[in-house]
């Protein structure tokens, strides 16, 4: 008998359309083929910077997105009690009109009375703007409860974030040292990079609580008590100090280590030494006298002592010397054994120096010196969530630039470089702006940078202007907002009442709060006058996510193949280290429902409400929709959303609006890339030819070189304040922690609350599956095959302890709640901690899925054992469970206690079916 | 029972890097994703949005705790799927001759017009790596995407399977064993590939590399102090680091 015949010439699509991912942050390009209109499969587009062709499981997935059933259908308006699912259909333009009536008197009286918080929001610079030409203070997106630490202390350390603001370089890197790395941020980027160093036998090294993932394949694995990174860290620092390998070259020329310290006592005490011109200079080596910090042929002397005052390098070295840093010291806390952390910083040492290579690349820095060659140190790190959930997460974080720093090894080749517009100092960013006036757009950005006291977001009777208190002593540098905070404070009108709160793609009663049921309360609590507390809702969401019930407007969005989007240089752009890079998405299907495009609805909105910068002085639409703001929106003259096919086409960073840009950006496969020139690949905060080409490519308006802040001035101008000195003061609750955490060198506390967990001696810390994402895919009818139901898992010792067997539960205790979860066995852990997956958990009923779905019977949230206050101290004051200094959530500070309970079928908390507002889900779409 | 052919000219397969594997299921849907629209009948999911949902895969990702006799425990993250066995049993078994291996290029195929589901292949398959499909029924299992890597409609560098063209790690290769030569016989080579449970019998094709030696002790390269801090005090130290800059 004969072979079948097998066809294998089919073609794959009658067409293909290029457009932009949107089933994580990452971003990647992809091709998706359609058959006569309709969306027959979708794979990574080899052309594009971010992922290269490949795609993740959630990305291969998006066509199960795209057919969900859980996609709303039209705008809905609430007819019965909030929480009870009671929905009319309505017209957009009714819903638009409700929006407008309720907008409109808050705009005119108090701007400050709405609270437009976005989620999972990829618009950002836009959503930002709408609300700044809406008047109110109270915007921010899910930063604050995300990895705001990761990115304020990148920002005020070097410049740059881990995150996707940068990425080692993976084609030099021969050690890489991830910290707290799950596998969402920056998920295929880090995937690929791992798979170069895997085929050419790199090291890489993972130090995680949790061995999964990049953890499981890292050669070597330190399985840290979580919390105790910084601590870690900064023994890593002791023992390259003591042994004298630090790179001194780079302290000397890059980094404030040699600026002076201001000894005198008074209000500049411990202030960066200014001459009279307010400039900060150095010794030089050559004269022994003071030289301008940047000046040409300079050698700053780190061992200088003038008139008193010593360097910061001195400061430095000094703290990290002491033997409360040494590794024997330390190895009890961090539960790694002194012998390992010696041998990591041996390895470190080895290979930043040992192993050191130079490229053949000329180039001339900001002083106007010349170098024939690039020093290349092969060690690189990365770090995410598990380093900076903490309320030690942002000391933690600089902790770890610092020891990039210390070894020579960031923005060098074989270290860690950012990805344009970053580098960026502090100095480059805005301030916070935040004073609200009837009727009046606000007077620039809300999220910014804060220098010092002066710029906290307080009035002057003290109180915040903001809802959420960011920008204020209780968390000075919260760049991000704290929308974690903005329910529980406008719920209990602290600092003050809001009548709207207005959300976009944010899950707040469910996995993107702290304290869920707490939140559901908070949503549906009534005054005496009968009225809820939080008066009204809007809502946008593309799906029937468990936040919806709660809403008193629905503003029902589409899905990511249905519509317009920029991913923007002015907001979180899909740049490489070697190319700026900026992308869109486009509808390449049409909705097949009454549902809009969010930002187009913004626009149409604003005109609406007379919003100046969207609105004619006729009252007309400035802009057609979203597509056409993105085209013609102009932030600065000639500077726009798309750096890409500018002007006449062929302008790239600057230029005039051009009507053609995204055709020619769906021509390009929907992304644009502005190469660095050769030359300025490196060393790019203090290369000219970097940043000549900042500058022209629109990400600043003059070169801004600047030094490493090893020691942070913003910083100690707070724990100044603190100490008392200069007209703003902290109020005196705040003294205490403000000395501390704003420390200006940094430097290791325990985790908060570390005191009422004296009783809970177990670490809970949740991670991304790589396979799923936040609920995005939660829905995803091939995704909840790979990830229906979540277990806690635990260590080997405490299975053991409390004689658990398979098809056990476990009841787990915090000190502010109590769930009842399945658990399984896992071995490569750490012994004191256990972990489950984030956000399989779902409420019954929502997500179209059956109530009986094993996400919302057995899968469960740790959010329960989480409260977004730290338990009451009896000093009458509501403690943040936050990072002191930038207001970051800290959800991996959770601790609790662990007991069997025997085989059960659901998890508790079990909460009541959540009313449909999409029909349950049958087939595949 | 349906006969093997004697040999093959090639002997296309995969090898799956367990030491770069970080079990993140993008081949897992990349391959329904592919398979869904391509080769045989569609990959059904029955009760996709219900309280036990399910469907055919035709590669799937598994993760295994490891606890070496010493060091510390690992995680494994083992991708499962057809391995295209020279002996394969799955053949041999088929009672009309739809299981059949091509004589050309070695792929194990269904011929689905000739399958009456019977299921005796996956019975005989000794890596589970068959799936019935419920709604066809009929008898689903990775083709090395036949339909991709002689596809001229494609680029020529995305005639590979599905699951090694989206890898983010790049830890599936796509070639032939056949040739000595090929990028996958001599990556296997250099890193030990396996086959496997050769116990069997089954002569797999595909082979799995083995993650590398892990948490090796280190070597014994600590770092010596430069001088006794305690002893020259930090202007002492300070004095000796800086005069190292020269």
């Amino acid at each position: 008998m004969g072979q079948p015949r097998v066809e294998t010439q089919r073609p794959v699509s009658d067409e293909v359309r290029k457009t932009t991912c949107y089933m994580c942050a990452c971003r990647c390009g992809i091709n998706v083929h359609l058959n006569s209109g309709k969306v027959t499969y979708i794979e990574g587009n080899r052309d594009h910077p971010v992922n290269k062709g490949v795609l993740c499981a959630k990305g291969a997935s998006g066509i199960m997105q795209v057919t969900a059933p859980s996609r709303l259908r039209a705008p809905l308006r609430r007819v019965g009690p909030r929480g009870s699912g009671a929905f009319e259909e309505i017209s957009w333009d009714e819903a638009l009109s409700l929006a407008v009536d309720w907008l409109k008197p808050l705009r005119e009286e108090a701007p400050e009375k709405l609270a437009f918080f976005t989620g999972r929001d990829q618009s950002q610079s836009f959503t930002g703007w709408w609300a700044q030409q809406f008047g109110t203070p109270n915007y921010a997106a899910h930063g604050g409860f995300c990895s705001v630490n990761m990115a304020a202390a990148g920002i005020y350390t070097i410049g740059g974030a881990f995150w996707e603001f940068g990425q080692p370089d993976w084609a030099h890197t021969k050690l890489f040292v991830m910290f707290g790395v799950a596998e969402d941020h920056d998920s295929n980027p880090i995937k690929i990079g791992l798979g170069k160093l895997k085929a050419r036998g790199a090291r890489v090294i993972g130090i995680n609580p949790i061995r999964t993932g990049y953890n499981a394949v890292a050669d070597d694995w330190l399985g840290i008590t979580p919390g105790t990174d910084g601590l870690l860290i900064l023994s890593l620092i002791h023992c390259l100090l003591a042994a004298g390998k630090i790179d001194l070259d780079y302290l000397a020329r890059w980094t404030n280590a040699p600026l002076l310290v201001n000894e005198a006592e008074g209000p500049e005490k411990g202030l960066i030494l200014k001459n009279a011109e307010s400039q900060p200079f150095v010794i030089d080596k050559r004269t022994g006298m003071p030289a301008p910090w940047d000046g040409a042929g300079v050698q700053p002397d780190l061992g200088a002592v003038w008139q008193g005052h010593r360097t910061v390098f001195q400061h430095m070295a000094e703290r990290y010397l002491d033997e409360q840093y040494a590794p024997e010291a330390v190895e009890a806390r961090v539960g790694i054994p002194a012998a390992r952390i010696r041998a990591l910083a041996a390895e470190l040492a080895r290979v930043a120096f040992d192993e050191a290579f130079e490229l053949p690349v000329e180039w001339t820095d900001f002083r106007g010196d010349r170098h024939k060659t690039m020093l290349g140190r092969p060690v690189s790190f990365h770090a995410m969530r598990g380093i900076s959930a903490h309320s030690n997460g942002f000391q933690t974080a600089r902790a770890l630039h610092l020891l990039q720093i210390v070894l020579g090894t960031v923005e060098v080749p074989g270290g860690y470089r950012l990805k344009p517009p970053y580098p960026k100092p502090v100095e480059a960013h805005p301030t916070p702006h935040f004073v609200a006036a009837a009727g009046k757009p606000l007077s620039g950005p809300h999220l910014g940078y804060v220098r010092g006291p002066e710029n906290l977001a307080l009035k002057e009777d003290g109180t915040p202007w903001r809802i959420d208190k960011a920008f204020t002593w209780e968390n000075p540098f919260s760049a991000h907002g704290l929308m974690h905070m903005v329910i529980p404070n406008a719920h209990a009108g602290d600092p003050y009442k809001v009548d709207t709160l207005f959300l976009y793609m944010a899950n707040m009663s469910w996995n993107s709060s702290m304290n869920s049921a707490r939140v559901m309360e908070m949503l549906t609590d009534k005054g005496e006058d009968g009225e809820y507390v939080i008066p009204r809702i809007i809502y946008s969401d593309a799906y029937a996510s468990e936040m919806v019930a709660y809403a008193d407007l629905i503003l029902p969005d589409t899905t990511y193949l249905e519509r317009h989007d920029c991913i923007s240089l002015l907001d979180r752009p899909i740049s490489e280290p070697d190319a700026a890079g900026d992308a869109i998405r486009w509808p390449v299907v049409e909705a097949d429902r009454d549902v809009r495009g969010f930002q187009s609805v913004l626009l149409d909105l604003g005109v609406r409400l007379g919003l100046p910068g969207m609105t004619n002085p006729d009252g007309t639409a400035k802009f057609r929709d979203y597509a056409d703001y993105i085209v013609n929106h102009q932030r600065r003259p000639g500077v726009g959303p798309l750096i890409g096919f500018r002007g006449d086409g062929t302008a790239e960073g600057r230029g005039d609006p051009n009507p053609d840009q995204l055709q020619r950006y769906i021509e390009n496969g929907g992304f644009y890339q502005a190469h660095v020139p050769e030359g300025a690949e490196y060393y790019k905060p203090w290369n000219a030819a970097y940043q000549d080409w900042a500058v022209a490519t629109s990400f600043y308006e003059s070169p801004q070189p600047y030094l490493f802040s090893i020691w942070s001035e913003p910083m100690r101008k707070f724990q100044l304040a603190a100490e008392g000195q200069g007209f703003i003061q902290p109020p005196d609750h705040l003294r205490a922690q403000l000395k501390l955490a704003m420390d200006p060198l940094p430097l290791w506390y325990p985790p908060f609350g570390e005191d009422a967990a004296a009783g809970y001696p177990v670490h809970a810390l949740t991670q991304r599956p790589m396979a799923m994402y936040h609920s995005w895919g939660s829905q995803n009818a091939w995704l909840r095959q790979i990830h229906g139901k979540n277990y806690l898992y635990l260590p080997t010792k405490i299975w053991e302890a409390e004689g658990f067997a398979e098809g056990d539960y476990a009841r787990v205790t915090s000190p502010t709640g109590e769930i009842v979860v399945p658990v399984a066995h896992m071995a490569a852990l750490n012994a004191d901690t256990v972990w489950t997956w984030n956000a399989i958990g779902k409420r019954k009923g929502a997500w179209a899925l059956d109530e009986g779905a094993p996400e919302a019977t057995e899968g469960f949230l740790l959010n329960h054992l989480i409260s977004e206050l730290l338990p009451e101290k009896g000093d009458g004051h509501r403690w943040s469970n936050s990072d002191p200094v930038t207001g970051q959530a800290a959800w991996f500070d959770l601790r609790v206690k662990i007991a069997r309970v025997g085989p059960r079928d659901h998890s508790e908390p079990s909460f009541p079916v959540l009313p449909r507002v999409v029909p349950k889900g049958r087939a595949r779409g | 029972m349906t006969a093997l052919p004697r040999s093959t000219e090639k002997k296309l397969g995969l090898v799956v890097d367990l030491d770069t594997c970080v079990g993140c299921h993008a081949c897992v849907t990349a391959c329904k994703g592919w398979n869904d629209q391509g080769y045989g009948a569609p990959l059904s999911d029955q009760n996709p949005y219900g309280a036990d949902p399910s469907g055919t895969f035709l590669n799937r990702v598994h993760s295994y705790s490891v606890q070496p006799e010493e060091g510390f425990a690992q995680t494994i993250n083992f991708p499962r799927s057809c391995l295209h066995c020279e002996d394969a049993p799955c053949v041999t078994v088929c009672p009309t001759g739809a299981s059949y291996k091509r004589a050309e290029d070695g792929i194990v195929l269904v011929n689905e017009d000739a399958c009456i589901g019977c299921g005796l292949c996956s019975w005989a398959c000794p890596y589970g790596a068959r799936e019935m499909d419920a709604d066809a029924g009929v008898m689903k299992k990775c083709t090395l995407c036949v339909d991709r890597i002689y596809n001229e409609t494609l680029p020529e560098e995305d005639r590979e399977p599905a699951c090694v063209r989206t890898c983010p790690t790049g830890a599936r290769h796509f070639g032939d064993f056949a040739d000595p030569d090929s990028k996958v016989s001599r990556l296997s080579a250099a890193r030990g590939g396996y086959a496997l449970m050769p116990e069997m019998g089954t002569k797999p094709v595909n082979r799995y590399l083995p993650p590398r030696k892990k948490d090796r002790p280190q070597e014994a390269s600590l770092l010596a102090p430069l001088l006794d801090i305690k002893a020259s005090g930090f202007a002492g130290w300070l004095d000796r680091v800086l005069g190292k800059m020269g």
